[in-house]
């Protein structure tokens, strides 16, 4: 052993273990001093977070509900004949079902995989009280969907609350009535291409912000402060009005019997039967959210920029280096911070935006999030909702891992 | 007022001013001549012109009027890249986002030179600052002197003829700014070049300088060699900003060629040599420099001036003893002896005689 | 777990309406002022019970995340036809037995005195409304459109349309408009080769079409002049003639009707005085009480039985509403059970529609 090892405290206690006592005591405080907002983050935040991935794997519509096949299920291996015993099971859960009222949550869930299945189940459990064996043919006699082996397979998938299906679903994938995972025809394959143009949109739109708002961090940090308190605050009104109320004032602006619309044909640069597009598509939700965005690139540029002095231009300029030189070599490699920053925040927050396109996009303008929305307000499918939630937070944690990589986020300056 | 001292004139402000607002000149009329190979110090406290004139020399700042030279050439409106003029910044403006060797290799690069000629250039420039191993550091793990150092170098490594340090020293601690000064020093002297060095540390300015342009309100007060500038200041200004200096007010009775006697507030006539004296009855300010006060009557050389004075405090200072004292109604008066063998220690309170000589005295224009 | 989620979503949004003793939700705008006046005011005075209304785009879903939570605030919720019915499924709502349900004036039951399809499991009809279209009378000066298909011609109608982005209830019309005649249009739908040829006519506008989400955005869209001709739920149309003179007209041809049905949420903390309010809305007298605040046809016949007036005292309803013999020559019921069934399919394959460029 070392000497430090037996080193001792005046009153004998080995001095590594005070050392560690007084650290702990230490450490119980600065616990005790954040554990307010621990709570409120875990509470708000990561509960949610993870409660959102479960529900997409979990769907306990059909395996709740039918009980006695899901028991069936595990006793019969895929393959086997769905014989009298199936539809005796069959008939006892359906009759369940009438008796809790839970047909149309069974059914709606089936519904999920086969399309037209929701009726089958609520319009069988009606009859289902009056059944009597031999329960085959007295099902098949309801519908002969019954006999339809996709729908056993679908309910075979279900009778497990833990599937993979939603994900399947949300990347425009299904399962065959074999059980493979094909991909869903073209004409219904919507999510893959939202994603995809949601984040050509979402990129689009941070160059934008950058480029605009680039110039006006400059001016920002390099005019007098008066003058600079005055800009501020233009920059920072869009964040004092309401979301709603800005994209609101858009379609004032954009619509085609719109304020900019009506001036171009006043100026007579468009003819009053031409006039512009510029609402419901997607140039509209650019135009829009660029807006919105930008001040989430000008304050992480503005502060970046405030902390370079001008003598490093000055400098390059002095070594021999043109104006332009100066600025792409010298200045704004040390923006980057800002530059990084700003992007980021504005890309990951154009990823998630919902109720700008949902009011300027039309069609093509949609994202990612609308889907999300939909199917949380109107389809009522929360588990297809937190599949494609869940997707989304694995792409934005992506780019923020490859921006990890490129940048550094250490480099990253908020303001 | 431009009195050259070596070599041909190389950088000329001819008639130059300068306003920032329309209204107030920042720098008025200003007419200066640095010839090659000279170290010029731009002196002065902030706000009296003398970076102004160094960032038109640059090519920041456009002059008002007049023309500013460069090798014959008027450069008023050159831009700065174009004028090849090495330059040192007071927070030392290395590219926090470049390496050493890239900061060093930034100034070659751009004039287009090829990579070996570039990495010789470098290395050796390193080399002269004795940086040959930070050549891969970035300026943010370095210290203050070392980036100093750097920053020197890559004003230098593209071989300018004229360097100009805005200054470069004023965030260094008080020994290593020593160090450094004598370092620039002698860099200017190996390498031959021409260097314009603003600073308002009068010491440092007396140290590194050929010539000192000192500056006040938009205008050069005196330029001079440092040694003149210390003891013929030409007018109070100068002689209060440079070095610490004794003021007796009072007014002028007698003037007589290089002698003139004034008559100070309490009444007591002493003689003086007049500096900038135009006539008899005119205000006056009195300079004594500290260091010539004496009170051993042995030390007093002959003819001096001997006025009673009484001892306020006594400060030890390790070399010298300072002492302020009272004397003809100020109370600010301060001799500075020397901490020799036989010096004597005076105590506060002690009331003796003091004395200097006429030439040490000089009567200057009042300062309004 | 799934209890857990909604609690924690739903716990904060909830005290607002924990006071009242009878929480109504319906669907704002005029439709849920309609409602105000027509139900709840009488309703609270009548019976000395506090009655409150609460809005929501579309109450069904946050009765359905209630229930499911087990926090339930509503006692009774406005629901569409198809909705009532999948969500009665469920087990989300309160069944309501008919026979309770106040009888007609001359004392016809009421399970008798409603009109078919108007009494449900779990729900009863407050009124019909229709998915009908409009446009504007000023954008053409010349000939008008009268049929479903000239809402579909841009080349003798020229302009923007505005249309609900749903397929419900456009589908329907696009085959309607293509030739499809009312009674086989769910029957050619249910074919793959029906569905496609609602896509293909919806195709030929899709450049054309504005699409609108709230009922109120229809009127809105007419009224900017952003589309010269609209879908849109009858009643707000109406609304915007009468009460802001807007120069609107409705085309009849090839509306889709459907009943709206008030319900109670299972476990509503107030269900036998919901059932009081139900059974007081639902009455005679109530449903006309509605009929005089939006053009919506009330359910029973004997609510039809004498003129009805709006309530600016000069505007003859009957001929307003989706119910009057004139405006049922070409008239088209929704169908609740292709609804429930392919409510899912057709979604995605919309959506998808919709996303294709």
């Amino acid at each position: 052993m070392t000497e430090t090892a037996s080193l001792t405290t005046s009153d004998g206690k080995p001095l590594k273990a005070a050392l560690a006592a007084s650290l702990a005591t230490r450490r119980k405080k600065a616990l005790l001093l954040v554990a307010p907002l621990l709570l409120f983050v875990l509470v708000t935040f990561i509960v949610p977070i993870g409660q959102m991935l479960f529900q997409s794997v979990h769907n306990d519509g059909f395996s709740s509900t039918a009980p006695t096949l899901q028991a069936w299920f595990k006793d019969h291996p895929e393959g086997s004949d769905i014989d009298e015993s199936a539809y005796a099971a069959l008939a006892a859960d359906l009759k369940q079902m009438k008796a809790d009222r839970t047909a149309g949550v069974a059914g709606t869930r089936i519904n999920y995989d086969i399309s037209g299945t929701q009726s089958l189940f609520t319009s069988t459990a009606r009859k289902a009280d009056t059944m009597k064996p031999p329960y085959k043919d007295a099902i098949l006699a309801t519908s002969d969907k019954w006999g339809d082996p996709n729908v056993w397979r679908a309910m075979r998938d279900a009778s497990s609350p833990y599937t993979i299906d939603f994900f399947l679903n949300a990347v425009d994938m299904t399962r065959a009535s074999d059980g493979h995972i094909v991909a869903v025809p073209s004409d219904q394959a919507v999510y893959k291409k939202l994603f995809w143009r949601t984040i050509v949109m979402s990129a689009e739109i941070t160059v934008l912000c950058l480029l605009l708002g680039f110039p006006i961090a400059f001016l920002l940090a390099n005019i007098p402060m008066r003058h600079a308190m005055l800009l501020m605050i233009l920059v920072l009104l869009p964040f004092w009005t309401s979301l709603l109320v800005r994209t609101t004032s858009w379609m004032v602006l954009l619509q085609q019997q719109g304020v900019i619309n009506d001036l171009l044909v006043w100026l007579g640069i468009i003819d009053n039967g031409h006039r512009l597009e510029m609402m419901y598509n997607e140039t509209g939700t650019i135009i829009a959210m660029t807006h919105i965005l930008l001040p989430f690139t000008i304050l992480p540029l503005y502060s970046v920029m405030k902390t370079i002095p001008p003598s490093y231009v000055r400098a390059a300029r002095s070594l021999g280096a043109t104006s332009w030189t100066a600025f792409r070599r010298v200045y704004l490699p040390q923006t980057l911070p800002g530059l990084g920053a700003g992007g980021l925040l504005v890309f990951i927050l154009a990823m998630g935006y919902y109720i700008t396109p949902a009011l300027v996009g039309g069609a093509d303008g949609q994202m990612i999030s609308n889907m999300i929305a939909f199917h949380m307000q109107k389809s009522l499918n929360w588990s297809l909702a937190a599949a494609l939630s869940t997707i989304l937070l694995v792409i934005v944690m992506i780019f923020f891992w490859i921006y990890d990589r490129i940048v550094g986020i250490d480099k990253m300056k908020l303001g | 007022m431009s009195t050259i001292q070596t070599g041909e004139p190389f950088v000329v402000f001819d008639h130059v001013q300068k306003s920032y607002d329309g209204e107030n000149l920042v720098v008025k009329d200003l007419n200066l001549s640095i010839g090659k190979g000279e170290f010029l110090t731009m002196l002065g406290p902030s706000g009296s012109g003398k970076t102004t004139c160094l960032m038109m020399l640059a090519g920041f700042e456009t002059a008002t009027r007049g023309q500013i030279l460069l090798n014959g050439v008027n450069i008023n409106e050159m831009p700065p890249h174009k004028r090849g003029i090495g330059m040192v910044f007071q927070n030392y403006a290395l590219f926090p986002h470049m390496t050493v060797a890239e900061n060093l290799s930034f100034p070659l690069e751009v004039r287009g030179m090829d990579k070996a000629e570039r990495e010789e250039k470098v290395t050796r420039a390193l080399d002269m600052v004795q940086m040959g191993k930070f050549a891969a550091r970035r300026p943010g793990q370095m210290s203050g002197g070392q980036c100093q150092r750097i920053a020197l170098a890559r004003a230098l490594v593209f071989d300018p003829e004229l360097v100009l340090m805005d200054e470069p020293l004023g965030a260094l601690d008080k020994q290593l700014r020593e160090h450094m000064q004598y370092e620039i020093k002698a860099l200017h002297d190996r390498l031959g070049i021409t260097v314009v060095y603003v600073t308002h540390d009068q010491g440092e300015a007396l140290t590194m300088s050929d010539r000192v342009a000192v500056f006040n309100d938009g205008r050069i007060q005196q330029l001079a060699p440092p040694d003149e500038l210390y003891e013929r200041p030409k007018n109070s200004f100068v002689a209060q900003f440079i070095g610490e200096n004794n003021k007796l007010p009072g007014t002028v009775e007698a003037l007589d060629g290089d002698h003139c006697t004034v008559r100070l507030q309490t009444g007591e006539l002493i003689t003086a040599t007049p500096v900038n004296i135009r006539h008899v009855g005119q205000e006056t300010l009195v300079s004594i420099r500290p260091e010539r006060v004496e009170h051993k009557s042995e030390m007093i050389p002959a003819g001096a001036y001997m006025i009673d004075a009484e001892v306020i405090e006594v400060i030890y200072m390790g070399d010298i003893f300072r002492t302020r004292m009272r004397v003809a109604g100020t109370e600010d008066f301060v001799m500075k002896s020397r901490n020799t063998m036989g010096q004597t220690r005076l105590a506060a309170g002690q009331k003796l005689k003091i004395g200097w000589h006429p030439a040490d005295a000089r009567a200057l224009d009042p300062i309004e | 777990m799934k209890k857990l989620i909604l609690t924690t979503a739903l716990t904060c949004c909830m005290g607002a309406a924990a006071q009242a003793d009878v929480v109504v939700m319906s669907w704002g705008g005029s439709y849920g002022k309609a409602q105000t006046e027509a139900y709840v005011k009488p309703f609270a005075e009548k019976f000395g019970i506090k009655t409150t209304m609460i809005d929501a785009d579309n109450p069904a879903t946050p009765i359905k995340a209630q229930v499911e939570a087990g926090n339930v605030s509503v006692d009774i919720a406005s629901l569409e036809y198809a909705d009532a019915v999948r969500m009665c499924d469920e087990g989300l709502l309160e069944p309501i037995d008919a026979s309770k349900l106040a009888p007609a004036p001359d004392g016809t039951p009421a399970t008798e005195d409603f009109l078919p399809g108007a009494l449900t499991d779990c729900g009863v009809s407050t009124d019909i409304w229709a998915n009908v279209y409009a446009y504007d009378s000023t954008k053409f000066p010349g000939e008008k459109p009268t049929t479903i298909a000239d809402f579909f011609d841009t080349k003798k109608f020229p302009g923007k349309r505005g249309v609900n982005k749903r397929p419900k209830a456009v589908l329907e019309i696009a085959l309607m408009a293509d030739g499809v005649p009312a009674a086989d249009v769910y029957k050619v739908l249910a074919t793959p080769e029906g569905l496609d040829r609602a896509f293909k006519k919806l195709d030929t506008i899709k450049k054309d079409i504005v699409w609108w989400e709230a009922g109120a955005q229809a009127p809105q869209l007419l009224a900017d002049g952003e589309v010269v001709m609209t879908t849109a739920y009858n009643g707000r149309i109406f609304n915007a003639v009468a009460d802001e003179h807007k120069p609107f007209v409705i085309v009849w041809d090839g509306q889709v009707y459907e009943n709206e049905m008030f319900a109670i949420p299972k476990g509503a903390p107030h269900a036998e005085d919901a059932m009081k309010f139900l059974t007081y809305s639902t009455s005679t007298e109530g449903l006309r009480r509605s009929a005089q605040w939006i053009s919506y046809g009330p359910a029973r016949k004997s609510a039809l039985k004498e003129d009805l007036l709006f309530h600016d005292g000069k505007t003859e309803m009957l001929p307003n509403l989706p119910t009057y013999p004139g405006n049922m020559k070409n008239a088209l019921e929704t169908s609740m059970e292709f609804w429930v069934d392919h409510q899912t399919e057709l979604s995605e394959r919309f959506n998808a529609w919709l996303a294709a460029n």
